[in-house]
């Protein structure tokens, strides 16, 4: 028994080493001084210095997260209401046609869905800048966010409906007294996967980008194709401990607040 | 509901100064210019200095933009959405951008220093009357080796890289016409051959390569052969120029039976918006001190003849990088094939990638 | 709520559905139905079948999905069943997610200088006298990239399945005398399959259409579908092809989720 307990113990401390290897082979590079990751020259702070001057780079990563946030925000709130309006669809069969189409875009491949839409806005005469990335965004992030909060709904128990009703609760009282709170740990996930999609998308936003805009995923396929560049090291460094600090706080809030938050952490997983 | 509300105005906030700070930081780059020239270009293409250069000189502040193929910058112009000035793409792909009504003639005689153009890159058979290109760089194909590993002299010409003795060992440059070109002049063909048998036997002759090959790449090839992570690379001159500067042993090398001699040339796409930048940026970079400065960061050769002079002598006489002319009657200059027979190169090459082992 | 209500909900979603999913599908079905002189035809299917190339295109997509997707499931689901047993279980869930929040290019671009002649795996080799190895541009550095991408998405789904499974049937099982093999066998595999359904869909269907990789990894030397159809929208700028092989990837994908579905239904009723 105990040595199976060690076996497992051992087992996973093996993936993780797997899992952080190359983020580690990054941040160890960007502190040397050469010009790429073939050999560790000396250590320097250079590349956080150039990181810091680069204002194209940093105003490409500001870029990078308000798309993130508007995409998410957006998608959220349609993929929200659209989950509220497919709980309340009576018909069996209506249901399992819009679940079916909600369900298309999570298992296309990234480049079909940027091909199609590449196609849908030359068709539309739609410009390829922002926008058309912010819309790209949204659409490929809402099905996510209907798919985490239809659950909450499923599970909502509608006595408490009918009971704030009876007590002469408005519909809007029902919708942000009611419904809203019951669901909110959906919809949080929600917005929180689909914060992760649009950070992580390199394929849909390759297709439909154009003039003066370009994300860092982008940024970091035309640059790297010139032969890496330790900035970007640096770059992935500053990102890594960023997203680290933020998840060591999210989880101190998580563990202090207890249930909800931990049912947050639950749906995520999901 | 109300914090729900607050996090929205919130994450709206935030957003706004987000996009408050890049507008300064993109402002701090302008300081006063009132017009902006957007460029779109191949990565790593021109001297950051040189627009540095251009943007005091004219007060045109520059944003530049890249692609990394002429096919990826074509469906990108064609699609209609975007609003570059200036483009920088190869022969082959002007005629066809021509041919699609998308470029704007350029009228020579606003250019003040276009007579400085060596007169052998002018009225080429993709722009006869130079009415709508202007040369930028040109350059071969050919093969760069890394005297470690391949005995100098050994490689000289494409039948060459067919031997036993580099297996697994060559990169080659992912580019249909290039590689299927090649094995067609190997073969003694046109590089513009349009016929189909040629084409089937050129792919044979290229399967027959396949164990050498070690991966088909773009970009990236630079880096590899840089760190000897192979020893042989197919690809072009101005490539070579910049790994041959950070790794002392590697040799480029022109077969003397024949390659493919390109250009790139400046163009002023249709939907150009500050077309009398253009013309400024045209004009400024023919101007011989700064075509030989970009010359000399890009490592491609320049078609402003009058350059040279300012180029370092060891630069200037490299017979590789600027053949003599014997070499360069042998050079070929693809010409835009038509959308059929340009798929048929392509599924080819395709095909050859999915059965090179 | 009142049906106006209602209405109201659904109006974005359902411009959402027409806009960004039936539309794209439509066109994209439009435009592998027709020629690049916008005539009906069905050329591009009668090519797709009868050319071998991307017939063989076709297999070796599903030949490398199909190991990326069991060898990425041969790893994570022991990890997952361990981390079941584990303290701390939501520290150790963050460190497994975590690096999916690493953009992807970046994590391959480490690769390529982790596995690179000089790189850290050769130099860890040859610490064993194994002098330097090609290991970029294979086939196994190509499934292990993949695989490493994949892991934290297979792993998630089987925790939460083993997680709800009643420990008690476990332990009743151990109680009757099932062996460890047969435990697994009879009981938490079947009990778990919902999570590893989950994560092979999500795995297996991406695994279709890679294209960076094969390219940055693989060197293009292995093709799948996604590499052709980035290369007949980008490169060739034959649309009408690229959606062709995109009709017939999402036909595959369809056929994929219904076979998987339809096996849940019948283990159900074995159940």
């Amino acid at each position: 028994m105990k040595n199976r307990k060690i076996f497992a113990r051992l087992y996973l401390y093996f993936i993780l080493i797997i899992l952080y290897v190359p983020i580690f082979y990054l941040i160890y590079f960007s502190f040397s001084s050469g010009k790429n990751m073939n050999k560790f020259q000396h250590f320097t702070l250079a590349h956080y210095q150039t990181l810091l001057q680069d204002n194209r780079l940093i105003a490409i990563f500001l870029n990078t997260v308000i798309l993130a946030l508007l995409s998410s925000l957006i998608a959220t709130i349609i993929g929200t209401m659209g989950a509220i309006a497919i709980s309340r669809v009576r018909s069996k069969k209506h249901k399992q046609t819009l679940l079916a189409l909600n369900n298309v875009l999570m298992v296309s491949p990234d480049v079909i869905i940027g091909a199609s839409f590449l196609v849908f806005f030359t068709a539309l005469g739609i410009g390829l800048n922002f926008g058309s990335v912010l819309l790209s965004h949204i659409a490929f992030s809402v099905p996510i966010v209907v798919l985490m909060v239809l659950p909450r709904l499923n599970e909502m128990d509608y006595s408490l409906i009918d009971a704030a009703r009876d007590l002469g609760a408005n519909n809007y009282q029902v919708f942000s007294n009611v419904m809203i709170p019951a669901i909110l740990p959906g919809i949080a996930s929600g917005l929180f996967m689909a914060l992760t999609y649009s950070l992580d998308d390199f394929a849909v936003t390759f297709f439909v980008t154009g003039n003066g805009f370009s994300t860092l995923s982008v940024e970091i396929y035309s640059r790297a194709r010139q032969g890496i560049d330790l900035e970007i090291n640096a770059l992935s460094t500053v990102i890594f401990v960023f997203v680290l600090v933020l998840v060591l706080i999210y989880y101190f809030i998580s563990t202090k607040r207890g249930k909800k938050a931990r049912g947050i952490m639950r749906e995520l997983i999901k | 509901m109300k914090k729900l509300i607050w996090t929205v105005v919130a994450i709206l906030l935030a957003c706004a100064g987000m996009a408050y700070e890049v507008s300064r930081l993109q402002q701090s780059d302008i300081q006063g210019k009132n017009k902006s020239l957007i460029i779109y270009n191949w990565g790593d293409y021109v001297d950051p200095d040189l627009l540095k250069k251009f943007e005091k000189e004219t007060g045109y502040h520059v944003i530049y933009e890249t692609f990394d193929s002429n096919e990826a910058m074509y469906t990108k112009i064609k699609q209609g959405g975007t609003a570059y000035d200036i483009a920088i793409p190869s022969e082959y792909m002007i005629m066809k951008m021509k041919r699609a009504n998308l470029l704007d003639k350029i009228d020579t005689s606003k250019l003040s220093n276009f007579k400085y153009i060596s007169s052998s890159f002018l009225h080429r058979s993709f722009d006869p009357n130079n009415e709508y290109s202007v040369p930028y760089f040109w350059g071969t194909l050919g093969i760069i080796y890394n005297d470690k590993y391949v005995k100098p002299g050994s490689i000289k010409h494409w039948n060459d890289l067919w031997s036993k003795k580099y297996r697994h060992s060559i990169l080659l440059v992912d580019s249909a016409r290039d590689a299927m070109g090649m094995s067609l002049v190997s073969l003694g063909y046109s590089m513009n051959t349009t016929s189909n048998l040629k084409l089937k036997l050129a792919l044979t002759k290229l399967n027959a390569l396949g164990p050498n090959i070690k991966a088909v790449i773009s970009d990236e090839m630079k880096m590899y052969l840089v760190q000897n992570e192979a020893p042989i690379g197919v690809t072009w001159s101005g490539e070579a120029a910049e790994v041959m500067e950070s790794n002392k042993h590697l040799h480029y090398v022109v077969p003397s039976e024949g390659s493919n001699l390109w250009f790139d040339n400046m163009v002023i796409p249709r939907t150009a918006k500050n077309k009398k930048a253009a013309y400024a940026f045209i004009n400024f970079m023919l101007k011989p001190q700064n075509a030989a400065q970009n010359a000399k960061y890009v490592g491609y050769a320049t078609p402003v003849g009058v350059a040279k002079k300012y180029l370092p002598k060891k630069v200037r006489e490299d017979k590789q990088f600027y053949p003599p002319m014997s070499t360069l009657k042998h050079l070929q200059v693809y010409r835009d094939l038509g959308p059929k027979i340009t798929q048929n190169y392509n599924d080819l090459f395709l095909e050859f990638k999915m059965y090179a082992r | 709520m009142s049906n106006r209500n209602k209405i109201l909900f659904m109006i974005p979603y359902l411009l959402w559905i027409i806009l960004f999913v039936i539309l794209p599908i439509l066109l994209i079905l439009w435009y592998s139905l027709t020629n690049q002189s916008q005539q009906f035809t069905l050329a591009n299917f009668e090519l797709f079948f009868h050319n071998g190339t991307f017939l063989k295109m076709m297999l070796n997509s599903f030949w490398y999905a199909f190991l990326i997707t069991f060898v990425t499931l041969l790893v994570s689901y022991p990890a997952a069943y361990f981390l079941t047993k584990m303290k701390n279980q939501q520290i150790w869930l963050l460190l497994i997610i975590l690096p999916t929040w690493i953009n992807l290019l970046l994590k391959a671009y480490a690769f390529i200088g982790i596995l690179s002649n000089s790189g850290l795996a050769n130099q860890f080799l040859q610490l064993f006298g194994i002098g330097p190895v090609n290991i970029l541009f294979t086939d196994f550095s190509f499934i292990f990239v993949a695989t490493y991408i994949e892991i934290p998405f297979m792993i998630l789904p089987i925790y939460n399945a083993i997680k709800e499974i009643n420990p008690v049937i476990i332990q009743a099982s151990e109680d009757l005398g099932a062996s460890k093999w047969q435990t697994f066998k009879y009981v938490l595999w079947p009990l778990s399959w919902s999570g590893v359904e989950s994560g092979i869909q999500a795995i297996f269907i991406p695994s279709l259409s890679l294209f960076m990789l094969t390219r940055l990894i693989g060197g293009n030397r292995v093709i799948t579908l996604g590499t052709a159809i980035e290369e007949y929208f980008l490169t060739t700028m034959n649309w009408n092809m690229g959606a062709t092989i995109g009709v017939v990837l999402i036909i595959l994908m369809v056929a994929v989720m219904l076979l998987t579905g339809s096996k849940i239904k019948r283990k159900k009723v074995d159940l």
